[in-house]
């Protein structure tokens, strides 16, 4: 037995033992796991589940063993998500912390902030949220004004931030901050690590179009930050900024993909419109409608292709391409024509807005219709996407 | 297997391009057009593509061919896009030597597949009968006599029709136009009394022509595969055809695409460079998504092919209304971006833009491969 086989043995073994029986179903949105310090758990093999894989690494399974992770390489790691597929159990962390924040320590932080940060993000101990966008800081992240000033022992932060996500359940925020007022937009910012229970931090729930709350408006006032917080070299945040948000990117981008579990099943928009529309003959009978979601799958299984391509030739040596603004731009763009569809075949039966009148998917729909337009805002734009592929990839002039 | 090209392909695709770039600039299709060549391709080139290999790539080396699969040939044809190289390659290379080899008998792999492979005979499918792509459409019949058959009807859009020395020919044996049962393929010297050829010019200066058969006579030794079950051979022919087609359009697409970022840098106006401009950026910018999505439909369905996949199909389809869109795309911007310079026959926009809609007409336009898709993937 080659020693991937003993490998995949074990983790089939250990599997079979330590995954709860209700994490091997399909998770309602509401039975996401984000830990933290003040979760909710709706069902408590969420947290015996969390807790079992995050002692073991592999909520993180790439991650170095010193700081929390599971230590795998890649085809061990692969080996690992075939196995837990197999099962198909639940992801046992969702965190921003391992998305984003983690990538980022991993190749900025001094040792001393890894070996502490990053072991309380793999067994979900912190709850993180990401402070960029700022009222007047949207699309030009960088024109951010929220202040921190060197007070000889810790920073004194004041200003605000919006669009934080999840920002009024989080514990701690990574935070872009202005430290040098005089300097170029993009050479006087730095990152900041700070507890959302410091003195002076406050937050207020955004509603949105879809009715939810998904993020927060933050405000700081005149909070203290131990100095050994800032990662990285002071005034030289942008850096770490942009490479976390090719994290962001491609975690939101790769929505578009064909193989994403929403695009199956009653969010297929092939099989909304045969169960909404009609058929004839095993084919959806509005053949204008037929025609515009075969184009539509045709283009999310390109898409895929692509990931899957880019992938690939990674794997063959090629450096990394122009991959994360692409994915984002067009997996975003395909989201939300995915969504249009849906509303497209379903009719009124994906416009109700509550109670008994409507299946519990359709209202389901209805409400993601309306959060997929942010897909094509948060995290950059499309057209910044657009911007950065113009000048980083074609090298079309400023 | 991964989507990447091997060793041995990038190689192959690296000499294609030093080849083409040398042998066959646009110039030299220019030249051939403004002739009035009687041919519209370069015999002599012809001979030196099959001495690369070139004829006989998908021919297995036992017929004289070197073996070297669907991908290798994408990647030339890839190549002969950039420079809209016209040649026989997917009449003859691709379309000819796949029908031989799906559905001809060992006499006949034996006797035209070296001929095809040492850039001998040219061949030609002679398939449409009306306007738009419908591979069940044929009203053309062969009537089965006591020692053969006897072929009467016409043909329309047959690619190299006029300089093919044997032409595939797609006749009804039973059975009404638009059922797949009862076709039947047939091998036809374009020599055979009663074979009508006439050569029509089209837009982008390829060659292709009109056949008629009047009750041409034809021995049994002329069936390929099994009679009434042509389509058994043709759909998987045609599923090549369009795969080679769109690896084709994705050269011509990288090429004019190319070109035209060159020129956002170049061209000023307003006392800018225009490529400053955040208007053509975002147009330039999306096309370059599209494009990075052609690149990999085309290389996963030629792989596809090379390891005998179930989902060739849909790949094909997906394969060829994308570049289809991508090259529609790319035509238009192109010379909507060079302004009015691209409208003149000197510059080479128009000759891509007249071959992208050949391209894109030839078989199936999107409309009809997205029906396809969808059948395909029960809805």
């Amino acid at each position: 037995m080659s020693d991937l086989e003993k490998f995949r043995a074990e983790t089939r073994a250990w599997l079979e033992e330590n995954c709860p029986p209700s994490m091997r179903t399909p998770m309602p949105e509401d039975e996401t796991c984000w830990g933290g310090r003040k979760p909710v758990y709706k069902n408590p093999d969420t947290k015996l589940w969390m807790d079992r894989m995050g002692a073991r690494g592999w909520t993180v399974p790439t991650w170095p063993k010193e700081y929390g992770g599971g230590g795998l390489d890649k085809a061990q790691n692969q080996v690992l998500q075939q196995e837990l597929g197999r099962l198909r159990a639940r992801p046992p962390l969702s965190s921003f912390g391992i998305w984003m924040l983690g990538p980022a320590l991993l190749e900025f932080a001094s040792e001393e902030q890894k070996r502490h940060y990053l072991p309380q993000i793999a067994r979900g101990e912190i709850r993180w949220c990401q402070g960029y966008s700022e009222p007047g800081a949207g699309s030009d992240l960088a024109g951010l004004q929220t202040k921190a000033e060197d007070m000889g022992d810790h920073y004194l932060v004041n200003g605000s931030k919006i669009w934080t996500s999840y920002g009024n359940y989080a514990d701690w925020i990574f935070c872009l901050v202005r430290t040098d007022a005089k300097a170029p937009k993009h050479l006087g910012i730095s990152f900041l690590l700070f507890d959302m229970t410091t003195p002076g931090v406050s937050t207020k729930p955004i509603k949105l179009i879809s009715g939810a709350s998904v993020f927060a408006e933050t405000f700081f006032d005149n909070v203290k930050v131990p100095k050994h917080h800032l990662v990285g070299t002071l005034n030289a945040g942008w850096t770490i900024a942009k490479a976390l948000l090719q994290h962001e990117r491609n975690m939101i981008g790769g929505m578009g993909g064909a193989n994403m579990p929403g695009s199956s099943g009653l969010r297929s928009p092939s099989a909304a419109a045969k169960r909404y529309s009609g058929e004839i003959k095993g084919k959806i009978s509005n053949p204008a409608l037929r025609l515009e979601i075969a184009k539509h799958n045709m283009n999310s299984r390109a898409f895929g292709v692509t990931g899957q391509r880019m992938a690939d030739e990674m794997k063959a040596g090629a450096p990394p391409g122009p991959a994360s603004s692409m994915f984002k731009y067009y997996g975003t763009e395909q989201n939300k024509r995915k969504y249009e569809l849906l509303l497209a075949a379903m009719g009124t039966s994906a416009l109700g807005w509550e109670g008994k009148g409507f299946e519990e998917h359709e209202l389901g729909i209805t409400r993601e219709w309306l959060r997929s337009k942010g897909n094509s805002i948060e995290g950059g734009t499309s057209e910044v996407q657009l911007n950065i592929i113009a000048k980083n990839v074609l090298r079309l002039p400023d | 297997m991964a989507l990447v090209l091997n060793e041995d392909q990038v190689q192959l695709k690296d000499a294609a391009r030093t080849f083409i770039q040398n042998k066959s600039p646009v110039t030299a299709f220019r030249k051939l057009r403004d002739s009035n060549d009687k041919d519209g391709f370069d015999r002599k080139l012809w001979k030196e593509m099959a001495g690369l290999g070139w004829a006989g790539i998908i021919i297995p080396e036992e017929f004289g061919g070197v073996g070297f699969g669907f991908t290798g040939l994408g990647v030339v044809l890839e190549e002969t896009g950039r420079t809209l190289v016209a040649s026989p390659l997917m009449s003859t290379a691709l379309i000819g030597a796949s029908t031989l080899i799906l559905g001809g008998t060992a006499a006949h792999k034996k006797e035209i597949l070296p001929a095809i492979a040492a850039g001998d005979w040219l061949m030609a499918l002679a398939h449409e009968e009306g306007p738009h792509h419908s591979p069940y459409a044929i009203a053309t019949r062969a009537k089965k006599t006591d020692d053969g058959f006897v072929l009467s009807g016409k043909k329309t859009f047959v690619l190299d029709g006029h300089v093919a020395d044997q032409l595939i020919v797609v006749a009804r044996t039973s059975g009404k136009s638009g059922a797949r049962e009862g076709l039947t393929l047939f091998l036809v010297d374009s020599k055979t009394p009663g074979v009508k050829i006439t050569r029509t010019l089209m837009a982008d200066s390829r060659n292709a022509a009109n056949i008629k058969f009047t009750g041409v006579k034809l021995g049994a030794n002329a069936v390929l595969g099994k009679i009434d079950q042509g389509a058994d051979i043709l759909d998987p022919v045609l599923d090549r055809a369009r795969v080679g087609l769109a690896a084709e359009m994705l050269g011509s697409v990288r090429e004019e695409f190319e070109r035209t970022v060159e020129y956002l840098k170049t061209r000023q106006q307003f006392g800018v460079l225009i490529g400053t401009f955040q208007a053509l950026k975002h147009r330039a910018a999306e096309m370059f998504c599209e494009i990075e999505l052609s690149v990999s439909v085309v290389l996963d369905a030629l792989i596809a092919i090379d390891e005998n996949r179930n989902d060739v199909p849909q790949l094909a389809s997906l394969a060829k209304a994308r570049l289809n869109d991508t090259y529609f795309l790319v035509s238009n911007e192109a010379l909507q971006m060079h302004g009015g310079i691209g409208m003149t026959d000197e510059f080479d926009m128009g000759l891509f833009m007249k071959r992208a809609r050949v391209a894109m007409a030839s078989f199936g336009d999107s409309s009809f491969h997205r029906d396809r898709y969808a059948t395909l993937e029960g809805y």
